[in-house]
């Protein structure tokens, strides 16, 4: 069993396809490793084994029949009558869910603390956050609970916590993915993606999901399917380093590895300068209005009429409405839905959204303006490793300001993607945790992103694991480098 | 005090017939069991998307193309944010700034604007009130929700409650000829409310206007809007000022009472949705808009009347299609009759005999055929027959069919001529048998002649022309 599960997923697909191993015994070692949770990482999971190859699912997808909560007490007992697109297409590839992730409520937060079902843990350190919000998804792949997830991002919810949990995620361009079915957050920065062990496997999935869907008028899909990457330098490629991006609020260890991995661009041929992405900055502020807008309108659903939880009350309608939200949502939800129905009040909608919108037209012609002359923009992904349980939870700010570098990108609509880059010591002191590189690129760019993901990958051969996570990062074969080392 | 004149505009939401929902693929129904035609999409579930029916557009573009509105290049989608049971996402897919159809005309009324929507679910309040306040419990059927609408918003062109049934009742018409909804008031496919208001006469502003809800056909279009004026004017007259509010028609009463501002006071934070895409309707299908129209009530109204008909007559036409297409068949087979007199038969003397007849078929359906009623009016207009033989042959022709020259040959109804001497000869027994009407004619009274000419007629069982029968009793008078 533990021969199994070590293998990433394309390995696997690879020794089912020769015969040389059976894909029920595969599926079979997966449900044990997945039973064996002791993070808080599975909401649900069935009670056999997979019919396919295992991935663990984000509890914001609707699955037929299965419990799906997207981490909120107001969904508590919802059995969803459809699937969503994006797993459909999972099980045509052959895929079959292993379980339902933990989630920060609706996806709103970095660190599943949001989760109305207590925070997943984060694997290198139980005392830890794994990110958010798709904080599940990342802690089962790093756990080793699961050979690869997907969740979803609207302003860094795959890449964050595969940065703070040392695996790969890709938030594709918006419209790759269909997002039918997938609970809606804010409608216009939702993407649906992967969280891997490595790039091959992210390459893998984006594959599987990828594709226009009638069911989704926002769908395109991708101009070419994704082939498995192959780059073994990076050479003739012009990399953009955002001044504004990079200066502040950065942890001295997260700076470090973001250094040494830009050397090693330029070690494997890559060209680097700074670049300016003058409204980026303004990011945040863009996006804490915009998304919240669209999420006072997504979550105004939850009423307590049709399904999901009821309140019990005694008066009207309206007295039910109240009473069922109150209870249902949990704080940082309340907070976005008032953030959000302030920001389109009459008379406050030019001078919020109207401006918010302006912001993010801008942060796009940014990156159009870079793209003109460069192939991507990296960043670090987060401006620190793993925080610990609790620390941010007073500070909405300071939470907010986790998303600093992956936002823009959203704002944007552009693919990027999240490597472990290397591994640095948290501010107070303590084991050594991962740290992600961000690296981002034109629109429907996917396959040249992956291919230059996969080169630094090969090269920064980041090679540790939270202990006792029961897998190998790499098959050996391709190592060049020493990026990281030892177990967390 | 000036005189108060109406200034009175419409909004109007058609329900579009269309196979499926507006935004998913649930079929559209009326009158089925409630919650039948329903799908996570219409009903809101967690993580649906909407997809645009591209029929809805089409039909969409077919109204806007009637009203002659200018088509955006690109309209875009927004959602209008309430809370309410019958609105299960608690939003409206709607249009807000950038609607389909932009400014168009119908007849002498301006449209401001024609937008597509989704329909609200139907809400039926258990208990007295009929309203969700004071109700035991409210139900709710999903099967409207979603429905296709088209609202049509005019300007305030209308200056009375008559005038806006009447051009109300001409958009029904244009929009059931465009066959693209049922516009039927009572099942509500078609709703009609009216922005009300009234100002000095001439002067330029407009005064606090109302909106008037729930008035389901147009006879209650008129009363509410009637009503309603008579109101604003006594409190304008009596120095007081209109509130802005939403008043609901009470058709047992014909009165008028406030929506209670709970149900009323929304800031519907409108944002373009994010889930649809732009509607830029192509070239192509413009150009099929366009060229699917069918003759429309207003213009066939007018080139009626420049054929010289009456204008009650050509627009009863107009609203009628079958009726007016069969009116042209005849008026052509009637090379030598005036169109305005054949369009009287058609409308006059073949409805009125149809009616009597008890059938329920217009013109174009009955057993009379165009031509054969070209035969009658020609007969009728050469005064080969006399009207009043004519219609007595109408009435065997929409019983039985057939041709009006063998009916009249085979009733002996052909028109009593001077010149066989036969029609002089009963002329004279007339005027023998009624001295005391003669003596009143030489005294001067000329009515008195109807006595006589009533005797002739009724012993040539109508056969004869009255004007003919006139013109001897004078000459045997020696008048």
């Amino acid at each position: 069993m533990a021969e199994l599960v070590a293998l990433t997923v394309a390995a696997a697909a690879a020794r089912i396809e020769a015969g040389e191993i059976s894909r029920a015994e595969y599926a079979e070692a997966w449900h044990e490793a997945a039973g064996a949770d002791a993070l808080n990482a599975y909401l649900w999971r069935p009670d056999s084994p997979p019919d396919g190859i295992p991935v663990a699912v984000k509890d914001i997808f609707c699955v037929e029949g299965v419990p799906t909560t997207a981490g909120s007490r107001i969904l508590e007992g919802y059995e969803p009558p459809y699937t969503a697109t994006a797993v459909r297409k999972l099980a045509e590839a052959g895929f079959d869910n292993l379980g339902k992730t933990n989630m920060d409520e609706f996806a709103m937060g970095s660190s599943n603390e949001n989760s109305a079902y207590g925070p997943a843990l984060n694997p290198w350190d139980r005392s830890r956050v794994p990110g958010g919000s798709s904080g599940g998804s990342a802690a089962v792949v790093a756990g080793g609970l699961a050979p690869c997830a997907i969740g979803t991002d609207t302003g860094g919810s795959i890449r964050q916590p595969a940065s703070l949990c040392g695996i790969v995620g890709l938030k594709p361009t918006y419209g790759a993915i269909s997002r039918y079915g997938m609970i809606a957050f804010a409608s216009s920065l939702d993407q649906c993606g992967p969280l891997t062990r490595d790039v091959t496997d992210a390459a893998l999935l984006l594959g599987a999901l990828q594709g226009r869907d009638p069911c989704d008028s926002t769908s395109i899909g991708l101009p070419e399917a994704p082939r498995p990457p192959e780059r073994e330098d990076l050479g003739g490629l012009r990399f953009a380093v955002p001044a504004e991006l990079s200066r502040d609020a950065i942890e001295p260890g997260v700076r470090e590895v973001f250094e040494a991995t830009l050397a090693r661009i330029e070690e494997l041929g890559g060209e680097l300068a700074e670049a300016p992405l003058p409204h980026a900055e303004h990011g945040i502020s863009a996006y804490y209005v915009i998304a919240p807008a669209e999420a006072s309108s997504n979550l105004a659903r939850y009423d307590g009429v049709r399904y999901g939880m009821r309140a019990e009350s005694s008066g009207d309608v309206i007295e039910m409405y109240e009473r069922t939200r109150a209870e249902g949502f949990g704080p940082e939800v309340k907070r976005r839905i008032m953030l959000g129905t302030y920001a389109l009040s009459s008379g406050y909608y030019e001078a919020y959204y109207g401006q918010a919108q302006k912001v993010r037209t801008k942060i796009a012609g940014d990156f159009a303006a870079a793209f003109a002359e460069f192939d991507f923009v990296v960043t670090p992904t987060s401006p620190s490793v793993a925080f610990g349980l609790g620390e941010k939870t007073a500070d909405p700010l300071a939470m907010y300001l986790n998303d600093f570098f992956t936002v823009p990108m959203s704002l944007a609509g552009i693919p990027a993607i999240s490597i472990p880059a290397g591994l640095a010591e948290p501010p107070g002191g303590g084991p050594r945790l991962p740290v992600g590189f961000q690296i981002a690129a034109p629109a429907f760019g996917e396959q040249k992103l992956l291919d230059a993901a996969y080169a630094l990958e090969q090269a920064i051969a980041f090679d540790a694991k939270p202990s006792g996570a029961p897998y190998a990062r790499m098959d050996g074969t391709k190592r060049t480098g020493t990026g990281g080392q030892g177990d967390g | 005090m000036a005189e108060l004149e109406a200034v009175i505009g419409l909004e109007i939401h058609v329900q579009l017939a269309t196979r499926t929902k507006m935004f998913c693929g649930c079929e559209l129904s009326f009158g089925e069991e409630p919650n039948v035609h329903t799908c996570p999409v219409c009903l809101a579930h967690p993580g649906v998307l909407p997809v645009v029916n591209e029929q809805a557009i089409r039909y969409a573009l077919q109204i806007a193309a009637a009203l002659e509105c200018e088509v955006a290049a690109r309209s875009i989608f927004h959602r209008k944010n309430y809370f309410y049971p019958d609105s299960p996402k608690a939003y409206q897919i709607s249009q807000y700034d950038i609607p389909i159809a932009g400014a168009g005309r119908l007849g002498d009324v301006r449209i401001h604007r024609a937008h597509l929507e989704e329909d609200a679910a139907k809400m039926i309040h258990v208990g007295e009130s009929g309203r969700i306040h004071g109700s035991g419990a409210s139900l709710v059927d999903f099967n409207r929700g979603g429905t296709p609408l088209v609202e049509i918003v005019t300007e305030p062109d209308l200056r009375g409650a008559d005038e806006a049934a009447a051009w109300a009742r001409l958009l029904r018409e244009t929009v059931r000829q465009l066959e693209v909804s049922d516009v039927n008031m009572e099942e509500g496919s078609l709703r009609v409310d009216a922005n009300v208001s009234v100002r000095p006469a001439g002067s330029e502003g407009l005064g606090t206007k109302t909106e008037l809800k729930n008035m389901n056909s147009f006879r209650f279009l008129e009363r509410g809007i009637e009503a309603e004026l008579a109101r604003q004017r006594e409190i304008v007259e009596s120095g007081g000022a209109v509130v802005q509010e939403t008043l609901h028609f009470h058709p047992e009463d014909g009165t008028l009472h406030p929506l209670r501002s709970k149900e009323e006071a929304h800031d519907y934070r409108y944002f373009p949705e994010p889930d649809l895409v732009p509607i830029a309707p192509s070239e192509e299908m413009l150009r099929e808009a366009r060229e699917s129209l069918p003759e429309l009530p207003a213009a066939r109204a007018a080139r009626y009347e420049g054929m010289g008909l009456a204008e009650d007559v050509a627009a009863l036409l107009a609203a009628d299609p079958p009726t007016a297409e069969y009116f042209e068949r005849t008026a052509g087979a009637a090379a030598g009759v005036e169109p305005r007199v054949v369009a009287n038969w058609v409308t006059g003397e073949l409805a009125a005999a149809l009616r009597q007849g008890g059938g329920e078929a217009g013109a174009a359906e009955s057993r009379v055929e165009p031509a054969a009623l070209a035969a009658l009016v020609t007969m009728a207009a050469e005064k080969k027959v006399s009207h009043g033989s004519a219609k007595q042959v109408l009435a065997t022709m929409v019983a039985e069919g057939g041709d009006p020259g063998e009916i009249v040959e085979r009733e002996g109804l052909g028109q009593m001529s001077s010149d066989s001497g036969e029609l002089e000869a009963i002329v004279a027994a007339a005027v023998e048998s009624n001295p005391e009407a003669v003596e009143q004619i030489r005294a001067g009274n000329g009515k008195a002649i109807g006595a006589i000419v009533g005797a002739v007629m009724k012993e040539t069982k109508g056969r004869a022309d009255g004007g003919e029968v006139n013109r001897l009793i004078r000459e045997q008078l020696g008048l």
